[in-house]
C-alpha cells in the first residue's frame, strides 16, 4: 500500500476497508455505525461500505439451514473479494458468520458447493477483521484530546469475538486484552474483572426474556462490584442487552442502580474530541451523560 | 503380565451413528466429565444439561435428546466447545439436533425461540437485511405474545431508534435466488 502523510507530517501506511456495517447498525445500533464512522475518519481509516449488502443470517440461519447460513455470509465475501480490500466488521455476529463460512469454505466440496448457491465462483481470499482489531492496531497513532483520566471501564468482549479460537483467530479466548489495552491508551482504566467473554443471553431475548435478565444482570452486577463506571462494548446484540433492559431487572432482579453500557467507538470518540451529541450518547436507554459529566468528560 | 488393551467404545446404535457422521464429531470419546455444562450459561434453564445430551447420544436416546428444550435454550456461545477437554465441538452437535429435530417435523420444545427464528429468516427473505420493527411485529404475531416488547416502544421511538420503513435493496432478490439454490441443492442430495 502506498504511504501517506499524516497530519503531523509522519508517513502513515493508508488504511482501507470495505465496510460491511450489518443490520443493526442502521437501526437500534445507529449510535455503534456513527460513532465507528466518526473514529476510523479522525484516525485515517477508510471505510467504504459495500453496496446492497445482505443479512449474515445470524443464528437465525446456522439454527434452522446449514447451507443457507454458509450462502448467506459468502454473498458478502464474494463482494470484499471483488472490492479487493479486507472487510471490516463492526457486529461480533456479523464477525462470527462470516469467520465460519471462511473456515468451512476451506474444505473444497464446501466452496464448490456454495459457490453454486451464490452463483459465483468463491474464493477463500478475503481478510476478515472486526472493528476493534481494526481500530486497536498500535501502529495507528491517537491524537487524543481529552484523556479518559478517572474513568473505570469493564470491558466486555462477550462470546462471538473470541470464540472458537481457530475460526476467529482474535486474541486470547478466555482472557482477552485488546480492549483493555485500547481503552488504556485512551487514559482510562480497564478494570480486572472475571465475566468479559460470559455469554448476555445472546438472541433469545424476544423468546425469552427471563434469561437475558438473568445472564446480562450478572455481567452488570460483578463490574460494578469491581468498580466499573461504566461497559465497553464491541457488539449491537451485547449492548441491547445490556442497555436495554436495566429497568426490567429492577423490577424483575432487585438491580438498584444503572451501569452505562456504550460501544468502545463512543469512549474512542470522546477522547479524540468529538461531543457527546455527534457520538449519539444521548441515544442509550441507559442514560450515560451523569456519570460522563461527573468524570468531566462530558 | 498380558498387556491390558483400551476399551474401545464402538458406536452402539444407530441414533449415536447418524449423529457421528453428520457431524464428525466424536461423540463416543465425551467421557462425562461436567465441563459443558458447568460453563454453559442456559444449563439452568434447559430440561437436561448439555452432559446429558451427549450422554443421550451415547445411548441412543433419540427422542429424549430432540425434543428436548436443551437443544433451543443453547444460543450457540461457543463456551462448551472450547473448554471440552475430549476437544468434542458441542455447539456444533447442538446446532444440527435442531436441524435434525426440524428435519422430523418435530415440535420444538422452545416454540417461541423457533418462532422467532423463522419470523428472523422471513424479513431477511423479504428485504435482504432485517428489518427489526418488521421482526418484532411478525414474532409478535406468530408467537400470539401480542403485546411483547410494546412498552419499549416509546423509549426506542424518541431516540430515533427504530427504523420504520424497511430498506429494501437489490440484495433481497438476490437471498431469494441463494434460498432457492440452497433448497434446490439440498432436494438433490437427500
Amino acid at each position: 500500500m502506498a504511504p501517506a502523510e499524516s497530519g503531523s507530517g509522519q508517513p502513515v501506511t493508508e488504511r482501507i476497508y470495505s465496510y460491511y456495517p450489518g443490520c443493526s447498525l442502521h437501526a437500534t445500533a445507529r449510535e455503534y455505525d456513527v460513532s465507528t464512522r466518526l473514529v476510523c475518519q479522525k484516525l485515517g481509516v477508510e471505510l467504504r461500505e459495500l453496496e446492497d449488502w445482505v443479512c449474515c443470517g445470524a443464528s437465525a440461519a446456522h439454527s434452522t439451514d446449514h447451507l443457507l447460513s454458509l450462502a448467506l455470509p459468502a454473498h458478502t465475501l464474494k463482494q470484499a473479494e471483488e472490492k479487493g480490500l479486507p472487510l471490516a466488521v463492526p457486529c461480533a455476529m456479523c464477525y462470527s458468520r462470516l469467520r465460519f463460512a471462511l473456515h468451512e469454505l476451506q474444505n473444497k466440496d464446501t466452496l464448490d458447493l456454495v459457490s453454486r448457491t451464490i452463483g459465483k465462483e468463491l474464493s477463500t481470499a478475503v481478510t476478515v477483521k472486526h472493528m476493534l482489531q481494526v481500530l486497536a492496531d498500535e501502529d495507528i497513532p491517537l491524537p487524543i484530546v481529552k484523556p479518559l483520566s478517572g474513568l473505570k471501564v469493564a470491558c466486555y468482549y462477550g462470546c462471538l469475538l473470541v470464540r472458537p479460537p481457530e475460526v476467529v483467530g482474535f486474541d486470547d479466548a478466555e482472557d482477552p486484552q485488546t480492549m483493555d489495552h485500547l481503552m488504556e491508551r485512551l487514559g482510562a482504566e480497564a478494570i480486572d474483572w472475571g465475566l468479559k467473554t460470559n455469554c448476555c443471553g445472546a438472541g433469545v431475548a424476544f423468546a425469552r426474556l427471563d434469561v437475558v435478565l438473568k445472564l446480562s444482570h450478572r455481567i452488570l452486577s460483578l463490574a460494578q462490584k469491581s468498580g466499573a463506571d461504566c461497559v465497553a462494548v464491541a457488539c449491537p446484540m451485547c449492548h441491547a442487552n445490556l442497555d436495554m433492559y436495566q429497568k426490567d431487572m429492577t423490577v424483575k432482579l432487585g438491580w438498584k442502580t444503572e451501569l452505562p453500557v456504550l460501544y468502545f467507538t463512543q469512549l474512542m470518540g470522546l477522547s479524540l474530541g468529538f461531543s457527546p451529541k455527534e457520538l449519539l450518547l444521548d441515544k442509550h436507554i441507559t442514560n450515560p451523560l451523569p456519570m460522563l459529566r461527573e468524570k468531566k468528560l462530558a | 503380565m498380558p498387556e491390558t488393551s483400551a476399551i474401545v467404545l464402538e458406536p452402539a446404535n444407530d441414533f449415536l451413528s447418524f449423529v457421528q457422521s453428520h457431524t464428525g464429531e466424536n461423540i463416543t470419546s465425551c467421557y462425562q466429565c461436567g465441563k459443558c455444562s458447568a460453563g454453559c450459561p442456559t444449563a439452568y434453564a434447559m430440561d437436561i444439561t448439555p452432559r446429558q445430551v451427549m450422554r443421550g447420544i451415547q445411548l441412543g436416546l433419540k427422542d429424549e435428546i430432540l425434543d428436548s428444550s436443551a437443544i433451543w435454550l443453547c444460543v450457540s456461545c461457543q463456551t462448551c466447545s472450547l473448554r471440552c477437554p475430549r476437544e468434542i465441538d458441542i455447539a456444533k452437535i447442538m446446532e444440527s439436533l435442531r436441524l435434525f429435530s426440524q428435519a422430523e417435523g418435530r415440535p420444538p420444545a422452545q416454540r417461541e425461540i423457533a418462532v422467532f427464528y423463522s419470523a428472523f429468516l422471513q424479513q431477511v427473505r423479504l428485504f435482504g437485511r432485517l428489518h427489526e420493527v418488521g421482526l418484532a411485529i411478525t414474532y409478535n404475531l406468530l408467537s400470539m405474545h401480542f403485546f411483547n416488547n410494546i412498552k419499549r416502544l416509546p423509549a426506542l421511538l424518541t431516540r430515533g431508534k427504530l427504523k420504520l420503513v424497511p430498506q429494501r435493496t437489490k440484495g433481497s432478490s438476490e437471498v431469494r435466488q441463494i434460498e432457492a439454490r440452497v433448497k434446490e441443492l439440498e432436494r438433490k442430495s437427500s
